[in-house]
């Protein structure tokens, strides 16, 4: 465990979204102050499940272990509900803003969009996430100590990092999707949302065998990548002609 | 307090650096003068608003209504515009806060984290005097609770006292006062501060280089605080004073004590600047009817100014250049520009200057910075610092805290924003800071430790 193993695993779980937060967020104070507030809204999240979690394990026998992980597993659980719970909150919360910047600017029009907001949202509640999820180790990491001595896998450190990266991404592209749905009342893109989360966090379950847990989060990640996009505006002759860097008619970037 | 207020309570030690009364030096800038005289009537409600004015701008462009008040006329359109300029900027005063806040916390966890000597039991200061080393816990409870109302009242004489001496004048006492506390901040608190850092990387200094060192960075933290200098170097000491203090109060501080006296000093806070007999509200009042800037050397400012200052503006030349620089800005100056035969609006743009040096621009532009006192730093930062030294090396415990305060401060300002006075800010941010401390240590901690080891993730 050296530094290399440190500025390696913060980098490949939190780069993307440094890169995410310096390009896209770090401009508009407004923006910040969304990032903030959904982190806000995830750790109130986290607290309360952990809350529920920990009179149960009080309330419940320490020595029965099928008991405690059974515990966990609906620690797990309830918790994934809550966050998407605040997540609906945090969108109620938001669109009660839009009102208000509305109603308060010059041209009638809020300085920031919905989907924007959806966006940021996103941002914050996989930022917190993976904080939190992270930096215990991170810190570890810079302490002494043989990774998987006894003999657990070897990959704790490298594994965890990516499973946050993929997190982050997930937490962002599922902001876009929920916000989606619930500005269009369509149900089923909430229900997706939620059950993907669902899906990810009982994924995780199948640690140490990572194949079993970084595989389907990647590509859930994917389908969800491909789908806040073409929700966000995107079609593939957009991709192409960003790619292409073509610059007939419509600007090849799309809209942030 | 959001406003300079909070800068003078919290005087633990009699050199304590948190007021300052720079204002016996500067005058008033004469071409507000001029304005000011025809809007004397209007001044009492003006000042009760303008105090808290002084410190964020969107209660600076409040000011200007209130001292509208003479012309009611215009009150109604200017209102509308006051809440627009309010919420434009609300945004951007929110994170011209949060910048330093964050710095410091960073500085103060840093530290902490680190250099072991701050988390070190040394000896308490005589503002607490009963031990913690107590086996019951109960008597503990009572040692703790009982150093926080010694603490507290250490704090209210103070503030009482500094109250005192600058309503009778007594500016030459305070100024000394405050000259001393720096003093002993920027030399004696840093040589330490550096000595510590030096001892924990293990790395060799020698005495004259330490000397030059520290005597370079006292100098011009004394100018740059007391006197003139570059904003952003002014900002960077208060910040680096703050995180010192908070340092000082880390180490010195046993625990039960530092968290009853937090939840202490946040409600004297509310007391003092809600409370219409609060000595903070009476001291700003004060200055205000004085028309002095209060405390320009301990708040920090967020303004965006210019440097040095032109001394004496000229009146006639600084309209149309007022008005240039405004279309510049947003267009929508029209309300806000100053015709000098305007008496309420140069009186808008008379609030708490931070530098003695005044030029019309200058104040201008610093209307649309914040002002928060120093004494929040410190205390937000004595809170994060303090779950860095005790959670159990636990970091989520810090980063909860950290965001909680954050968003403490801007719930604060955004009820600013709506009331338009002077509001404290330590009660939102450190009652939040305090619950999820606690709340994370305990319950967060374990739940996210299982996860940990069976690397779930949620």
């Amino acid at each position: 465990m050296t530094l290399a193993v440190f500025f390696g695993c913060t980098f490949i779980a939190f780069g993307p979204a440094l890169g995410l937060f310096l390009f896209t967020i770090a401009r508009d104070p407004l923006r910040i102050i969304i990032l903030i507030a959904g982190a806000f809204f995830w750790l109130v999240s986290l607290l309360l499940s952990s809350l529920i979690w920990f009179i149960a394990v009080k309330a419940s026998n320490p020595q029965d272990e099928s008991l405690q992980k059974g515990l966990l597993i609906f620690g797990v659980m309830f918790s994934v509900l809550l966050q998407e719970a605040f997540r609906f909150l945090y969108y109620k919360l938001l669109r009660k803003a839009i009102e208000g910047l509305v109603a308060l600017s010059e041209d009638g029009c809020s300085p920031i969009s919905i989907q924007q907001m959806a966006y940021v949202a996103g941002v914050g509640f996989g930022l917190m996430s993976g904080a939190f999820s992270m930096i215990n180790l991170l810190a570890d990491a810079l302490g002494p100590g043989t990774v998987g001595i006894h003999g657990d896998s070897q990959l704790y450190f490298l594994t965890s990092a990516f499973m946050t990266m993929v997190l982050i991404f997930l937490h962002t592209f599922w902001g876009i999707l929920f916000f989606h749905g619930c500005e269009h009342r369509r149900w089923w893109e909430i229900t997706a949302v939620v059950v993907m989360h669902l899906a990810v966090s009982g994924s995780t379950f199948c640690n140490p065998l990572y194949v079993g847990s970084l595989v389907p989060s990647y590509l859930l990640m994917a389908t969800a990548a491909a789908w806040a996009y073409l929700l966000s505006g995107g079609s593939a002759q957009n991709l192409r002609r960003f790619l292409l860097c073509l610059r007939s008619g419509a600007s090849p970037q799309p809209a942030s | 307090m959001i406003t300079f207020m909070n800068n003078s309570d919290s005087e633990e030690e009699p050199c304590n650096e948190r007021t300052s009364l720079m204002s016996a030096e500067s005058p008033p800038v004469p071409s507000y003068q001029d304005g000011l005289q025809p809007s004397e009537a209007g001044e009492v409600q003006a000042h009760r608003k303008r105090r808290t004015g002084s410190s964020r701008s969107p209660n600076n462009i409040a000011d200007g209504n209130m001292s509208d008040s003479g012309v009611p006329v215009r009150e109604g359109t200017l209102e509308n515009e006051e809440e627009e300029l309010t919420l434009k900027y609300g945004a951007k005063h929110v994170i011209m806060l949060f910048v330093p806040v964050t710095l410091c916390m960073i500085v103060v966890v840093a530290t902490i984290k680190s250099v072991r000597f701050y988390t070190e039991k040394n000896g308490q200061l005589i503002y607490t005097p009963f031990s913690e080393d107590t086996p019951s816990v109960g008597q503990r409870l009572l040692n703790s609770v009982l150093n926080t109302i010694i603490m507290i009242s250490v704090i209210v004489v103070m503030t009482v006292f500094l109250v005192l001496l600058y309503k009778y004048r007594c500016y030459k006492f305070i100024h000394g006062w405050l000259i001393l506390s720096s003093l002993m901040l920027l030399f004696l608190f840093t040589y330490i501060y550096l000595g510590e850092v030096l001892k924990t990387y293990n790395v060799a200094m020698d005495y004259p280089t330490l000397f030059l060192v520290i005597w370079n960075f006292g100098a011009v933290g004394m100018i740059c605080i007391h006197w003139k200098g570059p904003l952003q170097l002014q900002q960077a000491y208060l910040i680096m004073i703050s995180a010192l203090m908070a340092l000082v109060f880390i180490k010195y501080l046993p625990e039960w004590s530092a968290w009853v006296i937090l939840g202490a000093i946040s409600i004297y806070d509310l007391m003092a600047v809600l409370c219409p007999k609060g000595p903070l509200r009476m001291l700003v009042e004060t200055a205000q009817e004085r028309n002095e800037p209060i405390f320009p050397a301990l708040i920090y400012s967020s303004a965006m100014m210019w440097t040095v200052g032109m001394a004496k503006p000229d009146t006639a030349a600084r309209g149309p250049s007022q008005q240039t620089w405004d279309a510049a800005e947003d267009g929508r100056e029209d309300h806000r520009s100053p015709s000098h035969t305007d008496s309420q609006m140069s009186e808008t743009r008379s609030p708490v200057p931070t530098r003695p040096i005044t030029s019309f621009e200058e104040l201008e532009e610093e209307e649309r910075g914040v002002k928060l006192g120093l004494g929040d730093f410190i205390f937000y930062s004595v809170l994060v610092g303090k779950a860095a030294a005790t959670a159990s090396g636990d970091w989520n415990t810090t980063l909860a805290c950290f965001v909680a305060i954050l968003i403490g401060l801007c719930l604060t300002l955004l009820l600013l924003a709506v009331f338009k006075k002077a509001l404290p800010a330590l009660p939102i941010s450190i009652t939040f800071g305090l619950v999820f401390y606690f709340s994370t240590d305990n319950l967060v901690r374990p739940f996210m430790d299982t996860l940990a080891s069976h690397q779930l993730y949620i």
